[in-house]
């Protein structure tokens, strides 16, 4: 589902348009990840849920809070490698077209600055929406620290990957799939518990 | 619990995790043939503690708030795939193709490109649920995946519609038998291989030839009136020649899988990790397949896999089919078929075990000592 777009180290600064929304981080030293999935639900719903900002709380998988301030700007506070520091930065709406695309990026003063689109297309054949996020953004400890991340699940072209899936999945069956409080055998004292389960009659 | 290394433990029920889930009180579950691959330790990604089976049938006792046609009191069969009905796969019919249902879809990205759906009991590439050799199980989208079986059909002639009984229709479905002339070859007379055998005769193979070593499966097969072929015997590939004029069989299913029997370059390379799949059955049947024929592939391969003939496969222009069982889209029809009585997918079970004695049953199981060809645990007992 994910585009096989892998993120790429942009060098000597982010100029010119990266998308036609022209998302631009301003240092020299952003990396740029770009993540797409196909949705079968009408771009209008999509969109309206994007929109709705605090809605992305629901599926972004990390824990972070998002608080809405205006009708383009919201706070958001996230955790961010290294060491899971809290950070809290305002995000601004730049550009917003109904049912077909979303721009924002970070105000002055964010400790990691990004900007990003979400664009919504219909597939071929009318087959679903085609829902693209692009993220750039400076990554905190520069270029080495954002290798280090890429080896983690914390690197951005995985987590936008996984906030795609989770918004499929919402959207396109109403839940995100979770094993999250399922039962399983007890691992830990291997030996012992087998022999207790052998010699305990079931009822 | 480790290699070879089952368990019966106590553990607590099943809730309620999202919307769409019920929850099951099983009443029959079975062990699969490809269990045995989780069992021998040869699929990636299980943890201790995991709960097996995929293969179960019960009654609804629970059912979470967005259910909408399952009722509590269903009497039900779960498919082994769980898909959402939503997405494009699902409606395309390619169920266990479904986007949406495998927590780990990242992991299943990073070994296949993509991720399939989840599947109960099967390693947390696939999605980590925990399975149905067990007293209760919490099943996602009750309204898509599991069948209600209104008639008074006994357990063992529905249960297999979870699994085994659509895995072999599919494999016969694959081969895209013409009625009275299509000859079919069927490596493996295990579960799938019989259920593989007796679809494509339903299907209206001409005839369809039955391959394994072990007698009691061939004789099965056999009473389902498949030509048996003892490999261990006689060479395959000569004799399919023969029974087929000189031309060979128009479509030969692969029911083994990765764990096939009698290559011990593939066994070493195996146990050494170099190879994760042992393609004996593989290449037998690219070789032995017509020239312009379909190999239908049912069995499980999960990685690497060494010489393959593609050559072969090339220069005859086979088809090749393969991959998980879409298995909702089997479920009525097949549901049909057994209430009009055009078949009793029963026959195959050779032995029950209570599931307090599933440690035991897998070992059964495992080594096919006294003619174990399929096992039925009771949950109950």
């Amino acid at each position: 589902m994910d585009s096989s777009i892998t993120p790429t180290r942009r060098r000597g600064g982010a100029r010119g348009p990266v998308t036609s929304s022209k998302i631009t981080v301003p240092d020299g030293d952003s990396v740029k990840v770009v993540r797409a999935c196909t949705i079968m639900r009408p771009a209008a719903e999509l969109y309206a849920f994007w929109r709705e900002v605090e809605n992305l709380a629901q599926i972004i998988k990390y824990p972070c809070s998002i608080v809405r301030i205006s009708d383009t700007e919201s706070r958001w506070s996230a955790s961010a490698p290294p060491g899971d520091r809290r950070i809290e930065w305002t995000s601004l709406v730049i550009n917003d077209e109904p049912s077909r695309l979303i721009a924002w990026r970070t105000a002055e003063g964010a400790e990691i600055a990004h900007a990003g689109s979400v664009r919504f297309e219909p597939a071929p054949g009318d087959e679903g929406t085609e829902v693209t996020v692009a993220l750039e953004y400076n990554p905190p400890g520069g270029q080495f620290a954002a290798l280090v991340a890429k080896l983690t699940d914390k690197e951005a072209g995985q987590q936008v990957a996984e906030t795609l899936r989770r918004f499929k999945a919402l959207t396109e069956a109403g839940e995100i799939p979770t094993i999250e409080g399922q039962p399983a055998g007890n691992a830990q004292d291997d030996g012992a518990a087998a022999v207790d389960a052998e010699q305990k009659d079931r009822p | 619990m480790g290699k070879r290394r089952v368990e019966v433990q106590e553990v607590r029920e099943p809730r309620i995790l999202n919307p769409r889930d019920c929850i099951v009180k099983i009443t029959s579950t079975a062990i699969c043939g490809s269990d045995l691959h989780l069992y021998n330790g040869f699929v990636p990604t299980m943890e201790k503690g995991d709960i097996l089976g995929h293969e179960f049938m019960g009654e609804i006792v629970e059912i979470g708030p967005a259910v909408k046609l399952r009722k509590v009191g269903d009497r039900v069969v779960v498919p082994f795939t769980i898909a959402c009905g939503g997405c494009h796969h699902c409606q395309r019919q390619e169920w266990s193709c479904c986007d949406n249902t495998n927590p780990n879809a990242a992991m299943a990205e990073l070994i296949n490109g993509y991720s399939g759906s989840a599947l109960f009991g099967y390693s947390h590439a696939f999605g980590g649920y925990a399975g149905g050799q067990a007293q209760y199980a919490r099943v996602p989208f009750a309204d898509v995946g599991p069948i209600k079986i209104e008639s008074d059909l006994p357990d063992a002639k529905v249960l297999f519609l979870s699994d085994i009984f659509p895995t072999g229709y599919m494999a016969a479905e694959n081969c895209a038998i013409d009625p009275g002339r299509s000859t079919v070859a069927v490596w493996g007379c295990g579960p799938v291989g019989q259920f593989a055998v007796r679809s494509a005769l339903l299907l209206g193979a001409a005839k369809v030839f039955a391959i394994d070593r072990q007698p009691e499966r061939l004789a099965m097969a056999q009473a389902a009136g498949a030509y048996p072929l003892d490999e261990s015997k006689l060479d395959v590939h000569e004799r399919l020649k023969e029974l087929t004029g000189g031309r060979g069989p128009d479509a030969a299913i692969d029911a083994v899988g990765m764990e096939a029997h009698g290559s011990l370059y593939d066994t070493v390379k195996q146990r050494l990790k170099l190879e994760q799949d042992r393609p004996f059955v593989l290449r037998q049947a690219i070789r032995a397949v017509r020239k312009g024929g379909v190999l239908s592939i049912p069995g499980v391969y999960t990685g690497m896999v060494d010489k393959i003939p593609f050559g072969a496969a090339f220069a005859k222009g086979v088809t090749f089919k393969m991959g998980q069982t879409h298995v909702h889209r089997y479920l009525r029809p097949l549901l049909e078929m057994v209430q009009r009585g055009r078949i009793d997918p029963s026959f195959v079970v050779t032995h029950r075990f209570p599931l307090s004695r599933a440690a035991e049953a897998y070992e059964t199981f495992r080594d096919r000592t006294d003619g174990c060809i399929k096992v039925v645990l009771d949950p109950a007992a």
